[in-house]
């Protein structure tokens, strides 16, 4: 499946911004992040398709995938 | 005492008067300090009807305990005034350096009356204060004015608070700027100095400031150091790329408002983000007083530089107004640190005037500048100008989108809540945070209440943005909370690392207390209720706990949060309820005696 994914802060340093990736069916956000060299814990928040979300989440084709590191501002 | 001077100054700009009172320790305890004490103060001093910019209104420059303490980030301050933009309470915080030599010089406030017949500044060295003439500055821009104003007192480790043109002239969107960049930003407290002739506040103070406990202060200051070293958002993110990192998230999140909040999704926002702003116009990172965190930024773009732009800014200019153009929200947010003005109220003023430009409502023959186009970086620049100088239909915009939208038959158009202007979350996708603008007791502000934080950030824990379920509870807790943080001179970022317990555990330390964590939260409800009931006697009524039409009856068109409104009408009773309120938003006789303010 084609997923978008997203990144965003100081995951974007030595990786992308913004990238189309081909994964294997029944991926998992755990999956991408391993892929990704994201350690889970780093990963504080998850939006697929705009909505906030944990890494056991199933990825499904054509997902749009933001990855934040833990940020806050105001 | 410790935490407190125990002095304050009362100056009098119509007689000359200037009084060193002393303070009721017992009495600024009770609300804390800083805006709970002010707050108190204002209501016991002036009429609630008072006319805001006329000589009866008062002004009151309000520390706290651990303003100019060791405490992370204790260099806060507060002015608190009636607002001549909502008519509600004002209490507007800033960082930076001035609050803190305002408490080395001795005094925890200042209470400012009358109104000078000429311009005047106001000079404060330790025990010497006199009120000076400042007819050479009155015109002049904030940088300009402070570097005069040092020169001319002769010492340079003195800090400045001064307004700019904007405030001079009226403007309800002026606010009150000190070291230069830092601002107190909201509510057009600039107007009220302005009102009276005052064009600045030189303070230079040299007095030590003490613990009551410094074994115990030293093991509490260590311990919430390292929380906030350690912690990912104060010790990381903030650090890295300061307040604009959040323009991806919360556009990413579905509720970044674009084009005067027709929509919550902003396409090309990466291009005003923090992490562009690092890239690309980041000199250096700036800190306040005491502050580990230092997410302050100081750009430079051609031969424009300063502080900021902040995350606010870069959403009133940015999406707000349809603009992805980041060297002129820079510049947009020169004009207003230079003229005085609040970046968030100025920016979505224009963006209303846009939509209305843009609906035929506002005819191209009316104004005297740029077409008020969205997406126009030209118009946010020139505008600005305009509207800080107080030229031409500019200085219709310095009045607020409130005005600018009633006196042309569409006061809808203006997205505000009792006539503040609403910052850079869009409520129809966060009701908690919706629930805590219509409720704030200085009108539409996301800092009385940061729902965020559990809304989105996950801070300090992840609720459902879009549920409403326990959303009036935790919309209480943080409104009385941050009323403790506001009071105590610590600023909000610490809630990110911290929670009550830290607060009253420095508190305690400092100014040598036993108070509980409880003890402390209730002088937080004292003060959200000294408020309320400050304004319900000015006459702005519960019907105000409002929203704009458009956030409760128009979905958000596309993006994450498509179809979302905002569910204010269900949510309301709740929050009353949780208060100690009567179904009709009044503090009830039994709650204002709980609190001891009956």
């Amino acid at each position: 499946m084609v997923v978008e994914v997203k990144l965003f802060a100081t995951f974007r340093e030595g990786r992308f911004n913004e990238r189309e990736l081909e994964l294997p069916e029944e991926s998992s956000l755990s999956d991408l992040l391993k892929y990704l060299k994201i350690p889970e814990k780093d990963a504080k928040i998850i939006i697929v398709n705009g909505l906030a979300t944990s890494v056991e989440h199933k990825l499904s084709n054509h997902d749009v995938i933001a990855i934040f590191p833990p940020i806050a501002g105001g | 005492m410790a935490g407190y001077s125990g002095k304050f100054l009362r100056i009098n700009l119509s007689t000359g008067q200037i009084d060193q009172e002393n303070l009721d320790i017992e009495l600024a305890m009770k609300f804390i300090g800083g805006r709970g004490l002010a707050a108190y103060l204002l209501a016991q001093e002036i009429e609630p009807e008072t006319e805001p910019l006329g000589p009866a209104n008062k002004i009151i420059f309000a520390t706290g305990p651990l303003t100019g303490s060791q405490a992370p980030t204790g260099g806060r301050y507060m002015v608190v005034t009636k607002s001549p933009l909502t008519g509600t309470i004002a209490s507007s915080n800033s960082g930076g350096f001035w609050g803190t030599e305002l408490k080395r010089a001795g005094y925890d406030l200042i209470i400012v009356e009358g109104k000078s017949d000429k311009p005047c500044y106001i000079y404060i060295n330790d025990n010497t204060v006199q009120i000076k003439d400042a007819k050479k500055y009155w015109g002049k821009l904030v940088s300009e004015t402070t570097d005069l104003l040092l020169q001319e007192t002769g010492d340079s480790k003195a800090r400045v608070l001064t307004i700019g043109p904007a405030g001079e002239k009226l403007a309800l969107l002026a606010c009150v700027m000190n070291d230069k960049y830092r601002a107190a930003g909201r509510s057009g407290v600039g107007a009220v100095m302005g009102s009276k002739g005052l064009k600045a506040i030189v303070v230079r103070g040299t007095g030590k400031l003490s613990s009551a406990r410094d074994d115990e202060t030293k093991k509490v200051l260590t311990n919430i150091r390292k929380k906030i070293r350690e912690n990912d958002v104060t010790g990381k993110g903030l650090p890295t790329y300061g307040t604009s990192v959040l323009v991806n998230l919360i556009n990413e999140s579905g509720i970044y408002p674009t084009n005067n909040f027709q929509g919550a999704y902003f396409e090309t926002a990466d291009k005003t983000s923090g992490e562009t702003l690092a890239d690309k116009y980041l000199v250096k990172n700036v800190a306040c007083f005491g502050c580990p965190i230092a997410c302050g930024r100081y750009s430079r773009v051609d031969d424009v530089e300063g502080e900021g732009p902040e995350y606010e800014t870069v959403w009133a200019y940015g999406a707000d107004c349809g603009v992805d153009d980041l060297v002129a929200i820079i510049k947009a947010n020169k004009w207003c640190n230079e003229y005085g003005l609040d970046t968030i109220s100025a920016g979505a003023t224009i963006a209303c005037a846009m939509e209305m430009y843009e609906k035929g409502v506002i005819d191209s023959d009316e104004i005297d500048g740029p077409a008020l186009k969205f997406g126009s970086g030209e118009a946010i620049v020139e505008w600005t100008r305009k509207m800080g100088a107080g030229e031409g239909f500019g200085a219709k915009l310095a009045l607020g989108s409130y005005r600018l939208a009633e006196e042309y038959g569409v006061p809808e158009l203006s997205m505000s809540v009792k006539k503040l202007e609403l910052p850079a979350y869009d409520p129809r996708g966060v009701q908690g945070h919706g629930l805590q603008y219509a409720t704030s007791n200085r009108g539409g502000c996301h800092v009385r209440g940061y729902m965020i934080a559990p809304e989105i950030l996950g801070l300090p824990e992840k609720l459902d943005p879009s549920s409403i379920e326990g959303k009036a509870v935790w919309v209480k807790t943080f409104q009385d909370l941050t009323a403790v943080i506001d009071s105590l001179g610590l600023c909000l970022f610490t809630s990110f690392a911290l929670g009550p317990d830290d607060y009253k555990d420095m508190f305690n330390a400092i100014v040598g207390q036993d108070w509980t964590t409880e003890a402390l939260l209730e002088a937080g409800e004292r003060i959200w209720n000294i408020e309320r009931m400050f304004n319900l006697k000015a006459g702005i009524s519960p019907e105000e706990d409002k929203l704009p039409r458009r956030l409760l009856t128009e979905p958000i068109p596309k993006g994450p949060c498509k179809g979302h409104v905002h569910r204010l009408p269900e949510l309301l009773p709740e929050y009353y309820k949780e208060r100690g309120w009567n179904e009709q938003g009044l503090p009830t006789e039994a709650k204002l005696i709980q609190l001891d303010i009956a």
